[in-house]
């Protein structure tokens, strides 16, 4: 206990840190999946093939071998930049494809009268999409869009794993090899400083989940 | 299929449209492709020296490459199949536990079951790496994976399996008591079976993230496939195209156990239709027959 109280701002900045991870991915990955729910749902057969095809990889491929091809692969594109940056795009690209499909789950999920009705009046597919079936989806997404987050939450770890320092996760190499403290109460203080976050957002999800609910 | 509700039946302007989109979007898709490969190419990525190991036979390496890949994935596999197996078990009996205990016993396996949920995978892994010899317990690195992957999964397949019983008719329950066997009775022989059908396309889609969880192997150097990578890499020089062909490779198991799940659940859900049929088969004069506009599958 008293290691963790020692340094427990060495834990403080990791979680500050993970959050920081987690709020730019998390935003990244709604962008993005969004807008490839968006090219699954378009009358474009290729539209359509690419955003099937961009899920099926990222939600079929491990997280770590997304990251590493991440750090090696994109370097090759030209592309260049810290591993936190890198840790960050990867973790996007994989957290796409599901919120991809929860928005896509939570579309699916409007009664199709609405979609008939917005066409009946001669809203375009761009008008019915924005203007009617999105706004009633919203509500139904939320609760696997939030599971989505959460687990990305957790998944943030690996990129500490891999190499992005300052992350609570790396925090435990930092404590023991640099300082030779004792591993079990470093790891425990780990263990808290992800249930700080995943404990408190579940609940949360849980409440919003309730108020958003509507009987259909 | 269900999505073309947003758009009616294409006329002959809007397939005219369509058509063009679609061409833009060809084209467009193409000219990245054409613009990555320049670029992998003017980084040298594309030669033989790159690629000779992973794509071609005559290559030296290429054998020796593969050989080693394959008893790598073998790894995985022998590392992903006991974590199932122990997964179902342990889940199995802490779903039962968390319905048959009085309640004061149901939070005391309620409780770890919620933390053990909130934490990374990672951290359990790492955890069972690093704790458990501190403690006394060696044992080889597979069984840290193993154990690791099954604290966590464990509690996920406990909450699908009392979904499962969740899901199932009340007079099963009633009828087996009516025939006087015991709830211990009941939940083995008549509710458990059926609930791990009605389960099984969730559990394929675990067995998916259980299976794609061991390349976190890599973190405790279990030398399964993303290690062996790391370390074939030092003497290829080719990370790029090692980490894509372990993708494929990846992408292609778990698309082929998504499948199957598909597949399970379709088989199943047939089934089940024939069985209590009778108001769905013949819809009641009032309701509208619902076969054919499937909008279901929401969250």
């Amino acid at each position: 206990m008293d290691i963790i109280l020692d340094n427990i701002g060495l834990y403080r900045d990791g979680l500050l840190m993970t959050l920081r991870i987690c709020l730019y991915a998390a935003i990244g990955s709604m962008a993005l999946g969004t807008a490839i729910a968006m090219f699954r749902v378009s009358p474009i057969p290729p539209l359509r093939g690419m955003g099937t095809a961009w899920v099926t990889v990222f939600r079929n491929c491990p997280l770590t071998v997304v990251l590493f091809f991440c750090a090696f692969g994109l370097p090759e594109l030209g592309i260049n930049g810290s591993y936190l940056w890198f840790g960050i795009t990867g973790l996007v690209l994989y957290t796409s494809a599901f919120v991809c499909e929860a928005v896509r789950s939570g579309i699916n999920a409007v009664p199709t009268g609405q979609a008939e009705a917005a066409r009946a009046v001669g809203l375009s597919f761009t008008q019915s999409l924005r203007d009617v079936v999105l706004p009633q989806a919203v509500r139904s997404v939320v609760p696997p869009l939030g599971s989505v987050i959460i687990a990305m939450i957790k998944n943030s770890a690996i990129v500490g794993a891999f190499g992005v320092g300052g992350e609570l996760f790396s925090v435990q190499a930092r404590l023991t090899s640099a300082q030779g403290l004792d591993l079990i109460p470093v790891l425990l203080g780990v263990a808290a400083g992800y249930l700080i976050i995943t404990i408190p957002a579940g609940l949360a999800l849980g409440m919003i989940e309730r108020r958003v609910a509507v009987a259909r | 299929m269900s999505t073309a509700v947003l758009y009616d039946q294409p006329g002959p302007r809007t397939r005219r449209r369509i058509l063009v989109g679609s061409i833009l979007a060809g084209v467009a898709f193409a000219v990245l492709v054409v613009l990555v490969l320049l670029r992998l190419a003017a980084g040298g990525q594309l030669t033989e020296e790159k690629w000779g190991p992973v794509l071609n036979p005559a290559n030296p390496s290429f054998v020796a490459l593969w050989t080693n890949l394959g008893l790598a994935l073998l790894h995985n596999v022998e590392a992903a199949g006991l974590a199932m197996a122990l997964s179902l078990l342990l889940g199995t009996l802490l779903a039962l536990a968390r319905i048959t205990l009085p309640r004061w016993g149901r939070w005391s396996v309620a409780a770890p079951m919620e933390f053990l949920r909130g934490l990374p995978v990672v951290i359990t892994i790492f955890f069972a790496a690093r704790v458990m010899p501190a403690l006394g317990v060696n044992l080889p690195l597979l069984w840290y994976l193993v154990i690791g992957l099954t604290a966590y999964n464990s509690v996920i397949i406990a909450e699908i399996v009392r979904a499962g019983l969740a899901s199932l008719p009340r007079g099963q329950s009633e009828a087996a008591a009516a025939v006087g066997l015991t709830r211990g009775q009941a939940l083995l022989s008549i509710l458990l079976p059926q609930a791990f059908r009605a389960m099984l396309p969730a559990l394929i889609s675990q067995l998916v993230v259980i299976f794609k969880d061991t390349s976190l192997g890599f973190v405790i150097q279990y030398v399964e496939v993303v290690r062996f990578a790391a370390i074939a890499i030092q003497e290829l020089r080719n990370p790029l195209q090692l980490y894509l062909t372990i993708g494929a490779i990846f992408v292609l198991i778990n698309y082929l156990l998504s499948r199957m799940a598909v597949w399970v659940e379709r088989r199943l859900s047939h089934r089940g239709q024939r069985t209590p049929a009778h108001p769905a088969a013949a819809p009641l004069p009032g309701q509208p027959a619902v076969a054919g506009t499937s909008t279901a599958a929401g969250g």
